[in-house]
């Protein structure tokens, strides 16, 4: 068997181009809350993108840079509109219950997006390296130690917090939003909710 | 158009669409937002708590950590895993107590690690203190105590001057030559580093350090910038800059009983917050919260436009 072809016939009747990428619409994706997503996304390119560039100059640098500092509000700010953008995707998908016709592991996938975005911010809070930082780290090591996680994962470990924040986390976000995409696009855009799709009556 | 897409858009008109445009489009909408936040607000930058400071500003402060340290009276020598086994420190709901079970991973000795290793290297550079720090070494444990105990009674009536505390006149041993060797250590902004030495050039976990300062120290640097647990300081950030608002509900849970008076609040506030998070997670698997879009009626709002065409 070629796996190769087996491959590439399974995604040429699975997910052909026009699924992937169309260029066509059902016409009831008129809303601007179909914005929220694509908004998310583009937040999460700008945030990897200016964490680069933070990470290149290493985790000092904006607080003895005017350029390092504006990256490090570039970063800090985008990571608002980021959760904002998130947070609006995922009520007004909830409230679209788009879940319904074999989208629940879309939702699924979406749901745990947020939930390690949140510990993807607090890792960022603490490789700031200032007041705001050891605070967090100090008061937070509480819930991590009751939860009988914080020997590994240990928020007043520097190296450790920064490792998850620019690799580790931001890793395990960009597969997930991948996956969370290409089940999407697999599905195609719910239907309405008082418009379902019609029966398929299976001939014997 | 796969044949499953075929089947689910059967009896839906069609429209041109440019997703890639609309990627675009978003990329440099927040991207001039981002540029103009940034340029605007900046992003907030609290220098971190230093022992020199604490020593300069909060003398009683760094003289209690000492001493509490000393007498195995501090919070983290009370605080149980990961950092020791103090009995019945850890959290626990009924018998739940991943903290209890989780064990000692991060074990600190408080009165080491933070007093006794630091003034051991500081002794290197002063004979007196070399002096004091043997006197003390040397005495029973009940001796320690008692001279730690009669300091921290009279750390209320101590005076501090340029030179760090000077206790009233009492049985103290050879603390108050171990507290200014303190105190110049902390003045001169080596504490830290003696408190985190780990034999090595390269260091990058300051479990340590952090520890050092966390509880007094910290709390009273913390609460003029409204950043206290009680003030909503887990989703705060210094100067009324926006923090991490979406962690509302679960900063929220902590201002509320059971949780606010619970000693187990940090467990019970997880706890809920993990079943919330795998509610929502099933939310497509749960009958009656599925439902709940339907009963809302939301989606008519959103769908206006579609069904007026």
């Amino acid at each position: 068997m070629n796996w190769t072809k087996k491959v590439q016939q399974t995604l040429q009747r699975e997910l052909p181009y026009e699924d992937l990428l169309p260029s066509e619409l059902p016409r009831y994706v008129h809303s601007y809350v179909y914005y929220f997503g694509v908004a998310t996304l583009a937040s999460f390119v700008l945030l990897v993108v200016s964490g680069i560039i933070l990470a290149a100059f290493g985790p000092q640098w904006w607080h003895v840079s005017g350029v390092g500092h504006f990256f490090n509000s570039l970063h800090f700010w985008t990571v608002q509109m980021f959760f904002f953008a998130m947070v609006l995707h995922l009520w007004s998908q909830f409230f679209m219950a788009a879940w319904r016709d074999g989208r629940q592991w879309t939702w699924v996938v979406g749901v745990l997006l947020f939930l390690i975005s949140v510990p993807t911010a607090l890792t960022g809070f603490l490789s700031q390296q200032n007041f705001d930082s050891q605070w967090i780290a100090v008061q937070g090591k509480d819930a991590m130690n009751a939860l009988g996680v914080g020997g590994f994962f240990n928020l007043l470990n520097f190296g450790q917090m920064y490792g998850f924040h620019i690799v580790i986390l931001p890793l395990v976000l960009a597969i997930l939003i991948g996956l969370h995409i290409l089940l999407v696009r697999w599905h195609g855009v719910v239907r309405p909710i008082d418009d379902p799709p019609p029966k398929v009556v299976r001939r014997s | 158009m796969s044949d499953r897409q075929r089947r689910y858009y059967r009896g839906v008109s069609m429209k041109p669409d440019d997703l890639l445009k609309e990627l675009a489009w978003a990329l440099a909408i927040v991207l001039a937002l981002g540029v103009v936040l940034a340029a605007a607000f900046s992003s907030p930058d609290e220098p971190s708590l230093t022992a020199q400071r604490v020593a300069k500003v909060e003398p009683a402060i760094l003289a209690g950590t000492a001493l509490r340290a000393l007498a195995g009276q501090s919070a983290i020598a009370q605080y149980g895993p990961p950092y020791n086994n103090q009995p019945g420190a850890s959290q626990s709901i009924g018998g739940f107590s991943p903290e209890a079970w989780a064990g000692v991973q991060i074990p600190i000795n408080a009165a080491k690690v933070f007093v006794l290793r630091p003034l051991q290297s500081a002794a290197a550079l002063s004979p007196n203190l070399k002096g004091a720090l043997t006197t003390y070494e040397a005495a029973p444990r009940s001796q320690q105590q008692a001279w730690t105990g009669a300091a921290l009674k009279a750390l209320g009536k101590a005076r501090y001057d340029a030179s760090g505390v000077v206790l009233p006149k009492g049985h103290y041993g050879p603390l108050p030559t171990m507290l200014d060797g303190y105190f110049r250590l902390a003045r001169s902004g080596l504490l830290e580093a003696a408190v985190g030495q780990n034999g090595s050039v390269y260091q990058t976990d300051l479990t340590s350090q952090m520890l050092l300062l966390q509880g007094q120290a910290m709390g009273a640097a913390a609460t003029p910038l409204h950043m206290l647990g009680a003030q909503w300081g887990m989703m705060r950030e210094p100067d009324n800059y926006p923090g991490a608002v979406w962690l509302w509900l679960y900063t929220a849970l902590y201002q509320i009983p059971p949780y606010s008076t619970s000693a187990s609040a940090d467990l019970l506030v997880g706890l809920t917050i993990g079943l919330l998070s795998l509610l929502l997670m099933l939310v497509p698997f749960i009958p009656g919260l599925r439902d709940i879009p339907r009963g809302v009626g939301l989606h008519r709002l959103i769908w206006r436009k579609a069904r007026r065409e």
